[in-house]
């Protein structure tokens, strides 16, 4: 193992759970009705971030069976960051008041 | 660059992106600049995939870089050209391949055998469970709305069946932990937790398919978290638990909106629910486009009720084009919203911004409930349950306390329908048999082209 410069270990993980946790409630507990089905999009973005812990363990993987599945990994990770993003913005961009149309 | 100062790098990249992903959630929570929020998140990812490229000790450089190729074009691509309608399944696919990514982690961290403690092991198979259930789930919801396998799988014992093989997973996922086994055992794991995703999913009818999904998406957020405590990445902790946080209350509204528990849709059909409710008696009045036209033309206060009956019509665009024409005679229009209405919540206000309807003449439930009494016209066009006034009036009938539109407080409803069925829920629809009720019989996009004709020839 490499030497890492940062430990997160019982209580502080459990610190940053709790913390975390509570972001995303009140993120999503002040969003009108009208972002739900694009706010779920986005939130189904975010957790694209595993396509970062899909790379490491496919950096790290030596037999051929872990290099599969990092593959594998790596492959639906980036599947859920890209996909994810496109239809958000798809989404987001077609919303607009009427003060931003011309007709 | 000592390793030092490129882990230095990476972890400061990390909170950068950490801190980007909760900005832009933020952002995304109101339509003005929600747009913005999105593409900071997306600058967030971008900065976190390129460092890790600088993590110490990887290698595997060809494949990784193959596979976010692969993934990344084919995602792009199937995303671009999705159909507005069929958004709900794409999320639950790109879902799915989320929580089979945080399941590969831990696949390779529980075969490598390594031991890391306690902890992280127990982390690493809770991770690893969610994750592929998430996986496994997710593709049979897609596989369901996308309409591959419409119909709703049930034998008895099917919950006893779905309990042992939790247990089975809870086992087996024990004894990986005690005894560090990597292996076969490990195999076992994994397949179990797939076969669960899909025997808990297969059951689900198609109508509760969104609070599913939305579940799921929570589920794999929770997965993500957890296999970033194992490899002590906290920007995967803080990402995936904001989504699971978000995700879980994303769900309960959805449930509350559809006036369904979670447990009831997790562990019960739709169709179950055979309370047949009291009779409607009374008869259903038709009436021609032509008279609508001039109705509506002539009113002071239109209130338009769209359902997912119209965005399958693909009446949107036409119906948008009436609106229009209606604001320039100064008839006051607004469109009335119900949570639920679409597949999804908030589905109907994107397939409205589709056809160009500006937000803010888009109204919520609660904003524009206590709107129709003094509405002259409630034109309700596609949707069929969530205008039922047994909701209100009926304890007997299966949706009663289901927050509903109040669009029978109109002096005049028109109800743009197929034919005489019943909603999704296949109860009969009280309003129709109003006595200011006037049914317009036809496919949406016919009847709204018509109203336009009616209303232009004035």
């Amino acid at each position: 193992m490499i030497e890492q410069i940062i430990q997160i270990d019982g209580f502080i993980a459990l610190y940053i759970f709790m913390l975390a946790a509570f972001v995303g409630y009140e993120i999503i507990g002040k969003v009108p009705a009208i972002l739900h089905t694009p706010l779920m999009s986005g939130s189904n973005f975010i957790h694209g971030i595993v396509l970062v812990g899909a790379m490491i363990a496919l950096g790290q993987a030596e037999t051929e069976l872990e290099k599969i599945i990092g593959f594998l990994g790596v492959f639906l990770g980036a599947g859920n960051a890209v996909g994810g993003y496109v239809v958000t913005e798809r989404m987001l961009e077609m919303f607009k008041s009427s003060k931003d149309k011309k007709s | 660059m000592n390793i030092m100062n490129l882990q230095l790098v990476i972890h400061t990249s990390y909170f950068i992106a950490a801190i980007l992903f909760i900005f832009g959630l933020q952002r995304m929570s109101s339509p003005v600049t929600a747009r913005n929020g999105i593409v900071w998140a997306g600058a967030g990812m971008v900065l976190a995939t390129l460092v890790t490229f600088l993590y110490p000790g990887m290698s595997n450089f060809i494949l990784m870089i193959v596979a976010i190729g692969l993934g990344g074009v084919i995602a792009w691509i199937s995303g671009k050209k999705v159909e507005m309608t069929d958004m709900p399944q794409m999320i639950a696919l790109y879902n799915g391949m989320g929580g089979g990514a945080a399941a590969a982690i831990a696949a390779i961290e529980l075969f490598s055998g390594k031991d890391h403690g306690l902890t992280f092991a127990i982390l690493a198979i809770l991770g690893g469970f969610i994750g592929a259930v998430s996986f496994s789930g997710s593709l049979v919801a897609f596989a369901k709305l996308q309409g591959f396998k419409n119909t709703t799988f049930r034998f008895p014992g099917q919950q006893t069946l779905n309990f042992i093989v939790l247990i089975a997973i809870f086992a087996v996922g024990a004894y990986i932990t005690i005894q560090h086994s990597s292996g076969n055992i490990v195999s076992i794991f994994f397949l179990l937790a797939l076969i669960l995703g899909i025997t808990m999913t297969v059951p689900i009818g198609g109508a509760d398919m969104p609070v599913v999904i939305s579940l799921y998406n929570a589920f794999t957020g929770l997965a993500v978290a957890f296999e970033g405590f194992v490899q002590q990445n906290p920007a995967m902790i803080i990402a995936g638990t904001v989504v699971g946080a978000a995700g879980s209350l994303l769900t309960q509204l959805m449930a509350k909106a559809m006036n369904r528990s979670l447990a009831h849709v997790l562990f019960s059909g739709f169709g179950e629910t055979t309370a047949e409710g009291s009779e409607v008696t009374g008869s259903m009045k038709p009436i021609d486009a032509t008279d609508v036209g001039v109705m509506m033309a002539f009113a002071n206060k239109v209130l338009i009720v769209p359902g997912y009956g119209m965005a399958v019509a693909q009446a949107q665009h036409k119906v948008w084009e009436l609106t229009q024409l209606l604001i320039e005679r100064d008839v006051d229009v607004k469109f009335a919203i119900h949570p639920v209405a679409g597949r999804m919540p908030g589905h109907m206000n994107v397939l409205l911004a589709e056809a160009g309807v500006p937000y803010d003449i888009i109204y919520d439930e609660n904003e524009i409930n206590s709107e129709f009494e003094s509405a002259d016209v409630a034109l309700i066009i596609g949707a069929n349950d969530v205008v039922n006034p047994v909701a209100r009036t009926d304890p007997s009938s299966p949706i009663y306390g289901m927050p509903i539109l109040n669009a029978d407080y109109a002096k005049n409803v028109i109800v743009v329908k197929r034919g005489q069925g019943a909603g999704f829920s296949g109860i009969e629809n009280a309003l129709f048999f109003l006595d200011q009720t006037r049914m317009l019989y036809g496919d949406g996009q016919e009847m709204a082209s018509e109203l336009i004709q009616s209303v232009k020839s004035i």
